[in-house]
Parts: structure tokens; C-alpha cells; sequence
């Protein structure tokens, strides 16, 4: 398959109360086209950073980010890409993220939400609508069209927000945590409609998580982070145990499931505590 | 026989031949509790208004400061009759001339302001140029500038839409640059992911997002329009509501002093009325 995006010692400084924290530490890696690839990894190391400097709403300190439009020519982001990506209506943009929180504007109707990255390229009113249709029924939200957040789900705001990034057909999906605030049925139930909507489109999807078992269900290949400064500490590939199409259920049943969760939390286990040991110093440093 | 309702109504679930034998069946109470409090709100002010009238009558307060509350509304329905000095009746004629002082100045004032807000709210270099205009000026008691605006703008409606419009200018402008500022990051990351144009940015995000603290704004700045207005008039006018309190209280007709009283009243009262309207129109995802 071919190479989507590859990065090369891509590194992240934040400057805290004038002291250096490094977030991400050299990275390198290649994630293929068409690929569901999660990345998880104890709080605080740099796994959103890394969405949000992919999709461009923060700076990288150093290193060298491709990302390969329609498969053959390479740009480099964060250069002469991100300005073209801004341009006419029949080019297709570089990234669309879907965000932690709540992120739907609460005083656009379900629709204009939807249509609102079409909206911005330019697309008019009739040509956004038609485009956003289909998206619409794709995450079951027909008949609440016309509907304002307020009067929708948690869920059902969460299915807008996949319907925003999909409508407006991205080059790579980048997903920060979009389920971390649903309750555990609702996960499960979005888990398989979001499998089912990427079946059909094969997006390349960029997929940060906190949780082992929602990258099980969802990755081809699963990169676990290391506690900050964040580095690879392994990558494993899922998609060889699990076939495709999966259903969430077929997934959370199966025997592989329980050693892949023991794997993976091996591998987690003394980040973590890393984790737990840098904030508690971090506390620590702020008392005195 | 006299039996407690708790045990009426455990007898009723437990089909208790005692239940049975009570005189009235249990049904739900006569008034609710909210009712009850909805009627003792309606009941309070009248009690009030009973109180003083009689007190009135009987000559336990005196009707030279106090007068009765049926004379006020004598005077009141008198004041509402043409004559030869005010064809539309003396309460018309001051109250419309009040009215158009407080439109044309609340307009005056907030309509820049809440451009100007929107703008300080969006760009730093307008905030930076702004702000220190605002926080200088902002502490002096608005009425104090009055003799100013006389001298600037003479005795005419001109000072009076001024004095209104800078007081309200000041609290819309403030609340919307804060209304701006105050908008949830998310949705500018969105925005800013989705590559929305700074006018897509103004129009879908920053406005309707500041929109709840811009009509706070408004809601302050028409409580001080009713304040400025009336003070103004005590003193720089020949009309209006303010100027009718004053001159009542200096000839000592008193009634009429508080049929002036009672029109601040209404006419605060109306401006809530149409401000909460306003919210519902304009912010319906406000309501859940």
C-alpha cells in the first residue's frame, strides 16, 4: 500500500512559565493510505499535539511532516500545502479533525453544521445541502434536520460532528477523543457506525484515544506512546488478528481480544506510571 | 373524623377499610405549591397598595407626600386628556418625547458599540489601541458630562441622545468585546481547521457566538438609558418624564410626581419585556 503520511523527527517544545516541556520527541512514522491507525498513550504525552499539529492548528518545533495528496505527488504541510488547501471549492481539503468536546456550533441548525467545512469552501447554499444529504441519513440523523444542538444527545451531537468531517471529504479524518464523553453504550453503538460510514469511504484516519479498547475495536495498527517527552514505543498491528468488515461485538467477544488488551496494556503500564510520577512532581514544583 | 393525610394515603395503597370511610376522597390540592406562590406574588403588591390607600383615607400618613393611590390614578387618567397646552394629553407629551430620546440614543450608542466591540474582541491592535480610551474614561459618572454636552451640543434633543449614547456605548461595547473574547476556543479551532475566511469566521462564529453577552449588553445599557434620561431631564429639558417629576415636585403637585414615577416603572418594565422577547428570538439555542 502506498504511503499517505510520513513523518520525520518530528519534535514539539512548549515553553511553560519559561521552562522547555518537550512533547514530542522525535517522531517518525508512516501511516499508510486508507489506513484506520489509532494512536494511545498516557495523558499528557503529546498524542493530541500531534493531531493538532497534523491538522494545523499548531506549529511543530522541528522535523518534516508529507502528506501524499491523491496518492501520487507529495506536499509537505505546514509549508505551501496548507495555503493551497484554503483554495477553490473543487479541491479537496488536506485534513478535517473531529474534536474532543462538544465541538457543533450550537446556533447552526444540524444541517448548516454539517455543511459548514462545504460552506467554506465556497460551495453555495443548494450545493452544500446536497452534498451534506446523504451524510445526514449516513449517521441517522434524518428528520432532525432542521434541529438546534441543544435539543440533541450527546450522541447525537457527536454524529454531527462525524457528518461535519465526512460531508466535507477530507484527505485524512484526524479524531481527537470524539468519544471520550459518551456514556459506554452510546460509545459502542457510534464505534460501529463510524466502522460502517469509514467501510464505505476508506478514509485515512488519524485516531488519538486514551482507551486500549476502543483502538482494538477501531485500528488496523495501534502506535502506543511513551509518557512525556512522547516517543513510539511500539506500534501493533491489529488487522492481522482482526479481519474487515468487524462488527464492535465480534471484536469485544473474541479470545484474541482479551491477549491484544493484555499486550497492549503491558506495554502501557510503566508509561502510565511515568505519567502519574511527572505530575505528581509537576505539583510538587508548583506548592514550592 | 380527622384522620392525617399520611395515613389516608397509605391506607388508600393498602386498601385499608379506613381510607374508605374519610369524608374527602384524596386528590391532588387545591392550589400547587407554585401556584400557591404565584398567587401570593400577585397578592403581595396589592396587599401593599390596600395598605396605603387605607392608611391614606384614614389620615395615618400624609397625603401631601403620600397620596393615595386611587388619587394617583385620578391624576393619571387626567393626564391622558388633551388640552389646549398638550393636544395628546400631558403624559403622551412627555412620555413620547422620553421615548424618542431613549431610541435614538440607545441606537446611537449601541450600534457602534457593538462594532466596535466585535472588532477589539477580534484584533489586538484595535483592543490595544481602544482599551486604555475605555478604562480611562469609563469610571466618570456618565450624568457628569451633561453640562458638557449641553455646551458642545446646546439645550436641544441633541445632548440628550448624546448623554444616552455614550452610557450605553460603553457597557455594549465592553460586553461584546468580552462576549467575543469569552467564545469557547473549540470553535475557533474549527473554524480555523475547516479554513473558514475571517468573514465566515465574523459572521458563523465570532457574532453569534458573542451574541448571549451582547444582549447582556444591551440589557445593562437600557437600565442606564432610563437612569441618564430621567436625570438629564430633571435639569436640561422642557419635556419628558424626567423633566415631569421635576417640575411637579417644585409647584408641589405631587400626584403628578408619581404618575411620573409610575411610567419610569412601566417603561423599565417594557424594555425587559422586549429585551427578553429579543433573546428568544435572537438566541434560541439559549433555551433548553
Amino acid at each position: 500500500m502506498a504511503v499517505k503520511i510520513r513523518l520525520r523527527g518530528l519534535t514539539k517544545q512548549f515553553d511553560v512559565k519559561g521552562r522547555a516541556v518537550i512533547a514530542l520527541a522525535g517522531i517518525d512514522l508512516e501511516i499508510e493510505a486508507g489506513e484506520f491507525f489509532c494512536i494511545v498513550g498516557p495523558s499528557g504525552c503529546g498524542k493530541t499535539t500531534l493531531l493538532r499539529i497534523l491538522a494545523d492548528l499548531e506549529q511543530r518545533t522541528s522535523g518534516e511532516i508529507q502528506v501524499f495528496r491523491g496518492l501520487d505527488n507529495g506536499s509537505a504541510l505546514n509549508g505551501s500545502a496548507s495555503g493551497s488547501a484554503r483554495g477553490t471549492r473543487a479541491e479537496q481539503p488536506l485534513n478535517s479533525m473531529i474534536f474532543q468536546e462538544q465541538s457543533i456550533f450550537p446556533w447552526m441548525s444540524v444541517r448548516d453544521n454539517i455543511a459548514f467545512g462545504l460552506k467554506a469552501r465556497g460551495f453555495s447554499r443548494r450545493d452544500r445541502y446536497a452534498v451534506a444529504e446523504p451524510f445526514i441519513h449516513k449517521v441517522g440523523l434524518a428528520g432532525f434536520e432542521d434541529a438546534l444542538p441543544h435539543q440533541l444527545s450527546g450522541g447525537m451531537k457527536q454524529r454531527v460532528s462525524i457528518a461535519r468531517a465526512f460531508a466535507n471529504d477530507p484527505e485524512i479524518l484526524l479524531m481527537d477523543e470524539p468519544f471520550a464523553a459518551l456514556d459506554e453504550q452510546t460509545k459502542i453503538v457510534l464505534q460501529g457506525e463510524l466502522l460502517r460510514i469509514w467501510e464505505e469511504t476508506r478514509k485515512t484516519v488519524l485516531y488519538v484515544t486514551h482507551s486500549i479498547d476502543e483502538a482494538i475495536v477501531l485500528a488496523d495498527r495501534i502506535l502506543v506512546m511513551t509518557a512525556r517527552p512522547g516517543r513510539i514505543k511500539d506500534i501493533l498491528d491489529v488487522k492481522a488478528v482482526f479481519d474487515r468488515p468487524r462488527k464492535v461485538e465480534a471484536v469485544k467477544s473474541s479470545a484474541q481480544y482479551g491477549a491484544m488488551f493484555g499486550r497492549i496494556w503491558g506495554l502501557l503500564r510503566e508509561e502510565v506510571a511515568a505519567a502519574y510520577a511527572q505530575e505528581a512532581q509537576g505539583q510538587r514544583s508548583f506548592a514550592t | 373524623m380527622h384522620i392525617p393525610t399520611s395515613i389516608r394515603v397509605r391506607g388508600r395503597t393498602a386498601s385499608a377499610p379506613t381510607s374508605t370511610t374519610t369524608g374527602r376522597p384524596p386528590g391532588p390540592a387545591l392550589l400547587s405549591r407554585q401556584n400557591t406562590e404565584r398567587l401570593l406574588s400577585i397578592l403581595s403588591p396589592l396587599l401593599l397598595l390596600a395598605l396605603w390607600e387605607l392608611f391614606a383615607r384614614i389620615g395615618t400618613i400624609d397625603t401631601r407626600f403620600f397620596p393615595a393611590p386611587s388619587t394617583i390614578f385620578q391624576t393619571f387618567l387626567q393626564m391622558l386628556r388633551p388640552t389646549p397646552q398638550f393636544p395628546q394629553g400631558e403624559l403622551w407629551a412627555n412620555l413620547s418625547a422620553s421615548l424618542q430620546r431613549i431610541v435614538l440614543g440607545f441606537l446611537i450608542g449601541a450600534v457602534p458599540g457593538v462594532i466596535i466591540g466585535l472588532a477589539m474582541g477580534l484584533f489586538g491592535p484595535i483592543r490595544a489601541i481602544v482599551q486604555p480610551l475605555i478604562d480611562g474614561t469609563f469610571p466618570i459618572p456618565k450624568i457628569a458630562v451633561l453640562p458638557l454636552f449641553i455646551m458642545v451640543f446646546g439645550i436641544g434633543e441633541e445632548s440628550k441622545y448624546a448623554i444616552i449614547a455614550t452610557a450605553v456605548i460603553y457597557l455594549v461595547l465592553i460586553n461584546t468585546a468580552a462576549g467575543v473574547r469569552n467564545i469557547d476556543k473549540i470553535y475557533l479551532d474549527v473554524g480555523k481547521n475547516y479554513h473558514a475566511s475571517r468573514w465566515m469566521m465574523f459572521r458563523d462564529v465570532a457574532l453569534p457566538g458573542a451574541l448571549p453577552m451582547i444582549l447582556a449588553g444591551l440589557r445593562v445599557g437600557m437600565g442606564v438609558a432610563l437612569l441618564v434620561i430621567v436625570a438629564a431631564e430633571f435639569v436640561g429639558a422642557k419635556s419628558g418624564v424626567g423633566y415631569l417629576i421635576w417640575t411637579s415636585w417644585q409647584v408641589f403637585q405631587v400626584e403628578k410626581m408619581y404618575v411620573g414615577l409610575l411610567v419610569t416603572a412601566i417603561l423599565g418594565f417594557a424594555a425587559a419585556v422586549l429585551l427578553d422577547w429579543l433573546d428568544q428570538v435572537l438566541i434560541p439555542w439559549r433555551r433548553s
